[in-house]
């Protein structure tokens, strides 16, 4: 049985802060810039995809304080329980000395019109506190979230190479100086119990176990559950829909791990893309360099695997390379768990296998074999932090004279889910792995695919582009060139 | 170590031509730089929403806002009959903009009404419940639909001509035509439109608008509320980017937020969310190129005749001074020697194009480099051979009138080039691209050098002037104000140089306030590139003025001649003596002079007549050129920049940490237009790409992966600009012009560079695939 607690705490800087009455919707940016008059955090877009808003939010994860930067325009205050906020405020020494970071920024002219360099400034500080010595790949990826339209964004590389082999002194870095006592506030902060807030009509609930999540869902369910807020913050900040009851699943720990077993992997629903990249890259590396081209760097470090499947979007990134990889995902609902194969679960545009009272709760993906060819290819207007206007994962395994003996792809941005490729499939299978099979198989696209246009692209762009990824793939297992890089190395 | 004491310094810190910081820098990283949603709101602040049309054009049968005022927390709505002198804000005064739609609906998204709520959600929120009914009428967003099926104009077009083009295109040894789609851009200044107005006495008000020029918003405030000029001040210390986004379409924001601010005597404050600021507001224009030029076996251009149709949306706003600006610079470096150039500002029911950073000239010049590439192609030379064949000669050489019939008079493009071909190695590259291309299957690669030369002045010949207002206060200090807005290009910091220089004092003393109409009138809008070149001399001028008035002090108190009395590092040299500037000031102020001045400049030498398309519409030009080197694929179109250069002409730079930023900022911008920044409408007439989830601008991880920026540093302004600088906002915004041509040149080879790819603008990747399997098909 759950008891109820009636508040969300938490720590801004360097104030400990308690919210006893909060809309489910009210957005952490806005709580920075109207009630607490915190103005260097900057809203941009209010979708989280131009980094001005971004922030620095502390959590135990593991027993450790980790930092991650977020959009605060898209994170709900609801969500910040037991977390550490750190705003572009709190960087500076009190006697306006700057942080190494900002100093960096002005010597090397890093702001222009300066509305974007608050969110640099928080980003550049995020990895800056997590990784010793990043290159150029890393300060790119870290600042994929991060938009600035004044200076091209030369002299801001600079800066962020000026500083990265300076590391993070209590001296100045006002984190380093108080992590020991932060972590102790968290940890007291942290509730085993459900938090139950509510503004007029509107409530928020934030479960301290998954059984407790169950147990909610089953009383509401009609409840929207909320992880990373990257898709449902715009459900409130662009189409300003009503939630209520939200439940909060974000400090979810038992959600939150990657179990190893022998045959595979098995992700949390609650493990961020961050938090899952390095397993994944270990395991499936051209899903990896998928994950590093998937948001910015503060969409991977809120959202999650569990929820891009969760919400059957049809141009999700990560359902591809996990179809192609034969990934189930359990859901779970107060009467237990069931596991259906992750290419079920998409039914139609806009519905999912998940019934009312039902979480996903975990996703597994089986081993690749040492053998098999995989490769996820997405195509995008721009190469980062965009949408894919499709997203194809393929997959073989070819027997000793060459001849397919498995096959699995599947396509986002295709149809109107995550789908395989089952006439390409049927074309491949047991024929040569040759070229004049491939171009064979390309025509059978035709009768899987029936792609729309959009403003992303036109119909025939896909259908064209979905074809070549084909070839693509089978130059790429014959050993030619024929993705471009930017760094051949990532980190 | 430094062991000088101030007395004994020989420089001053902060003089003109030194790399000084942006003078905001600290306080933009520390977050504590205000813009306007930052400064402090007064008591009882009341927020404003748009009410916006979903129809792209309609009449309006009925508009039900019961709803919409019945929300709590609503305190009024706003309609076009509320406007309580006029409703119209048009910029060219031609009386086509209203502020609200009244009756007929012209682009999707179009405001109709505005709401005034205790909270912004609250306004946001209830501005979706409005019930209207429309009767829909028949739209024409596209260019080529308004181009083809005669679409009216939006104002008059101009004709640029010299020479006889028609019969000169028949003799030619060669003839080809062709046309290029050359698509708009969104700003994406980060910084929404934002105004705030606060009610005074009687018919007084303020307005804090994030806008390039504050004497419009002051304008079109007191045109609509039916008050005379000096009731309305208008303010603002900084921009968060405006790129010509801010130069008319902040008026409407400004003007419903002065409206409700009289109207309920509180203070209001709008704020349009990203979306409603992408939909309600106005972009680059797109335009459609129809060309046709003869030339000789050798590639040399003999006559040029083209049409730059371009998509205006609903009203006139910026667009006759814009498409006049693509045909000054649809010539680009190049001589025409019979010329033929026509605008056609289409009107589409889209919402209305405006100024954006190069205003048309961008537009114009890409069409005159697809004509030297399409030259190239069809003759199978390097398009860089036909460009130097063509360039403007020197002055006198019978190669240097302009299809305005302006001589170009101080024209250094071939130096500018021939160093940037020799320091970027570009002929050894081509070579080894070339021999890659013949080898690589999937992936190719291309590069250009591409010039640029750009006119400088406001082709309205009335606003090249400015003013800027001095104080020198009795403890020494500086207080310094100007007509200029900053808006992130480093206008206040390079001003304050001047005044710094012209006093000798360090830049520490120079104070640098917001610009407001209250100081400065009449100004123009901080705009085509022109900010430091006028406010920069004004300032200069105040600065003159009381030099003046001090070496007369000076030489009647010591009794010594008026050249025996000079400026030096922060004292007043008389004589053999050394008077600290502050001491000097103060014995000044004891004598009864006068330490302020209102500077004033205006640009000396320009003129020009539209009607006969004859004139000097530029003071000068501003020169450089760029070598890109991108890889792309050819299975998917993807690309990647891999390498740029650039060689920047901005005079005797007054600031080259912050020009090189001004070139690295441009280059980016513009590529971004020529690659991922499409606008893309519904058949619905709606604008689908209106965020930055669907609208994307260049990441870091898009920039040049190397990425060569100099300014030339020999070059010195012919002309008597600011410490002989050059404008340099705009003019290298084209210098990625040869990105686009190096992404040409890798799919032309998928065809043994035969064939001219013809590649439109953007150059997504789906444009370039395209284009590959066009040139792969017509091949085969």
């Amino acid at each position: 049985m759950t008891q109820s607690a009636g508040s969300i705490r938490f720590i801004l800087n360097d104030r400990d802060i308690t919210v006893t009455s909060v809309s489910p919707t009210a957005t952490l940016l806005d709580f920075l810039r109207l009630e607490h008059r915190l103005t260097g955090t900057k809203e941009g877009c209010a979708e989280g995809d131009c980094g001005a808003c971004t922030v620095l939010v502390g959590r135990l994860a593991n027993g450790e304080l980790v930092y991650e930067s977020v959009n605060a325009c898209i994170r709900f205050t609801g969500s910040l329980n037991a977390t550490h906020v750190v705003t572009v405020e709190h960087l500076a020494a009190k006697d306006g000395t700057l942080h190494p970071i900002q100093q960096a920024m002005v010597d090397y002219h890093g702001s222009q019109c300066g509305f974007c360099t608050p969110g640099f400034v928080m980003s550049l500080y995020g990895l800056w506190l997590s990784k010793d010595n990043p290159g150029r790949a890393d300060i790119e990826k870290t600042l994929q979230g991060n938009l600035c339209r004044c200076t091209g964004y030369e002299p801001i590389v600079k800066a962020a190479e000026a500083v990265a082999s300076a590391r993070p002194d209590a001296l100045f870095d006002p984190i380093v100086k108080m992590r020991k006592e932060i972590i102790a506030k968290l940890a007291a902060m942290r509730s085993p119990d459900t938090i139950r807030l509510s503004d007029g009509d509107a409530s928020l609930i934030v479960p301290g176990t998954a059984a407790a999540l169950a147990d909610l869902l089953a009383d509401h369910p009609t409840a929207t559950v909320v992880a990373g807020s990257t898709d449902v913050g715009l459900w409130v900040t662009k189409q300003m829909r009503n939630l209520n009851p939200v439940i909060f699943i974000n400090g979810l720990e038992e959600l939150q791990s990657i179990h190893e077993t022998g045959d595979g992997i098995t992700i949390g629903a609650g493990v961020s893309y961050s938090a899952a990249f390095d397993q994944i890259s270990a395991r499936y590396p051209a899903f990896g360099r998928l994950l590093d081209r998937l948001g910015g760097e503060q969409v991977r470090n809120m959202g999650t695997i569990g929820g891009n499947v969760a919400n059957g979007s049809p141009i999700g990134d990560t359902p591809p390379p996990l179809i192609a990889l034969g990934a189930s995902v359990t859901l779970r609902s107060k009467s237990g768990p069931r596991t259906v194969p992750l290419e079920d679960y998409f039914i139609e545009y806009g519905r999912q296998e998940r019934k009312p009272g039902e979480f996903v709760e975990s996703i597994f993906v089986p081993n690749l074999p040492d053998d098999d060819h995989f490769a996820v290819y997405k195509i995008s207007k721009r190469r980062d932090e965009d949408i894919s206007a499709l997203c194809g994962a393929f997959r073989i395994a070819l027997d000793g004279s060459n001849q397919v003996t498995m096959v699995r792809i599947a396509f986002g941005g295709m149809a109107g889910t995550p789908k395989r490729a089952a006439n390409v499939e049927a074309a491949l299978m047991g024929k040569p792995w040759s070229e004049e099979t491939i171009k064979a198989a390309q025509a059978a696209f035709e009768a899987d695919y029936k792609p729309l246009t959009d403003w992303r692209a036109t119909a025939a762009y896909r259908m064209l582009a979905a074809k070549n990824l084909l070839l693509r793939f089978f130059l790429e297992t014959s050993g030619e060139k024929a993705e471009l890089v930017r760094f051949e190395v990532t980190a | 170590m430094d062991k000088s004491t101030f007395e004994e310094r020989k420089t001053i810190t902060g003089p003109m031509h030194s790399a000084l910081r942006h003078d905001s820098a600290h306080k933009h990283v520390s977050g504590t730089a205000d813009y306007i949603d930052d400064i402090p709101e007064p008591a009882g602040t009341l927020h404003g929403a748009l009410g916006m049309t979903d129809r792209a054009h309609a009449e309006i049968l009925s508009m039900d806002l019961s709803e919409v005022e019945a929300c709590p927390g609503v305190v009024c709505v706003l309609t076009a009959s509320d406007m309580p002198h006029s409703n119209d804000i048009s910029p060219s005064h031609l009386d086509d903009e209203p502020v609200l739609a009244d009756g007929l609906v012209q682009f999707h998204g179009q405001p109709a009404f505005a709401v005034i709520a205790e909270t912004r959600d609250i306004a946001r929120r209830a501005a979706r419940k409005a019930k209207i009914v429309y009767r829909d009428l028949p739209h024409r967003t596209d260019i080529l639909d308004a181009l083809e099926n005669g679409a009216e104009v939006v104002t008059k077009p101009l004709t640029l001509a010299r020479g006889d083009a028609e019969a000169e295109l028949e003799l030619a040894p060669h003839r080809l035509t062709g046309r290029m789609r050359i698509g708009g851009q969104e700003h994406f200044y980060l910084e929404s439109h934002i105004a705030m107005a606060i009610p005074g006495e009687d018919d007084e008000i303020t307005v804090w608008s994030s806008t390039q020029h504050p004497s419009e918003i002051q304008h079109m405030v007191s045109h609509v509320l039916g008050v005379p000029s000096n009731a309305v001040t208008v303010q603002v210390r900084r921009m968060g980017g405006g790129f010509g986004g801010k130069e008319t379409q902040g008026n409407q924001f400004a003007a419903l937020a002065a409206v409700a601010a009289k109207k309920l005597n509180r203070a209001v404050k709008f704020r349009p969310d990203r979306d409603e600021d992408m939909t309600a507001t106005g972009k680059r224009h797109d335009f459609l190129v129809d060309y046709d030029v003869g030339f000789d076996d050798e590639g040399r251009i003999h006559a040029v005749k083209a049409n730059y149709a371009a998509r205006c949306g609903y009203s006139s706003d910026l667009s006759g001074p814009v498409t006049d600006r693509a045909l000054f610079h649809a010539d680009s470096s190049y001589f025409y020697p019979h010329v033929k150039l026509t605008s056609q500002p289409l009107k589409t029911h889209t919402v209305s194009n405006t100024a954006y950073r190069g205003f048309g000239g961008p537009q114009g010049m890409v069409g005159g480099e697809r004509i030297i590439e399409e030259i190239a192609y069809a003759l199978g030379k390097d398009p860089l051979e036909i460009r130097k064949l063509n360039f403007y000669g020197e002055k006198g050489s019978g190669r240097d009138l302009t299809p305005y019939h302006q001589q170009v008079e101080d024209n250094i493009i071939h130096r500018i080039v021939s160093e940037l071909e020799a320091s970027a190695d570009y002929q050894v590259r081509r070579k080894a691209i070339i021999a890659f291309n013949k080898t690589s299957r999937v992936i190719r690669k291309g590069i250009a050098l591409t010039p640029v030369k750009f006119g400088i002045s406001f082709t309205m010949t009335a606003f090249n002037q400015a003013g800027a207002l001095v104080h020198v206060y009795q403890d020494g200090s500086i207080h310094l104000n100007h007509g200029g807005t900053e808006m992130g290009q480093g206008l206040y910091t390079k001003v304050a140089q001047v005044l710094a220089d012209s006093f000798q004092v360090d830049i520490t003393n120079v104070k640098i306030t917001a610009t407001t109409t209250g100081k400065v009138p009449n100004t123009s809008a901080t705009a085509a590139s022109s900010g430091s070149d006028l406010n920069g001399m004004a300032a200069y001028d105040a600065a003159r003025q009381i030099k003046e008035r001090l070496v007369d002090f000076a030489a009647e108190r010591w009794q010594t001649e008026r050249e025996n009395i000079s400026f030096v590092p922060n004292h007043v040299k008389i004589g053999d003596e050394l008077v600290p500037f502050p001491a000097f000031i103060k014995q000044a102020y004891f004598a009864r002079v006068q330490l302020s001045a209102a500077g004033f400049y205006k640009t000396p030498k320009i003129h020009w007549d539209r009607n006969t398309g004859r004139g000097t519409p530029f003071y000068y030009f501003a020169y450089g050129a760029a070598v890109s080197e991108v890889s792309i694929d050819t299975l998917t179109g993807e690309y990647m920049i891999d390498r740029v250069d650039v060689l920047h002409d901005v005079g005797k730079s007054l600031n080259p940490a912050i020009d090189i930023g001004q070139v690295e900022g441009a280059f980016v911008q513009g590529m971004g237009w020529l690659t991922t920044e499409e606008l893309w409408w519904d058949d619905k007439g709606r604008l689908r790409t209106h965020a930055p989830s669907t609208y994307k601008i260049p990441l870091a991880s898009d920039r040049p992966k190397i990425f060569n920026v100099k300014l030339a540093e020999w070059a010195e302004n012919a002309e008597m600009t600011i410490g002989r600088s050059k404008a340099v906002g705009e003019p290298p915004f084209m210098l990625p012009i040869s990105v686009l041509e190096a992404l040409s040149m890798a799919v032309a080879s998928v065809a043994d560079y035969r064939e001219c790819p013809r590649l439109d603008a953007p150059a997504t990747p789906e444009r370039v695939l395209m284009a590959v399997e066009r040139l792969r098909t017509e091949k085969a």
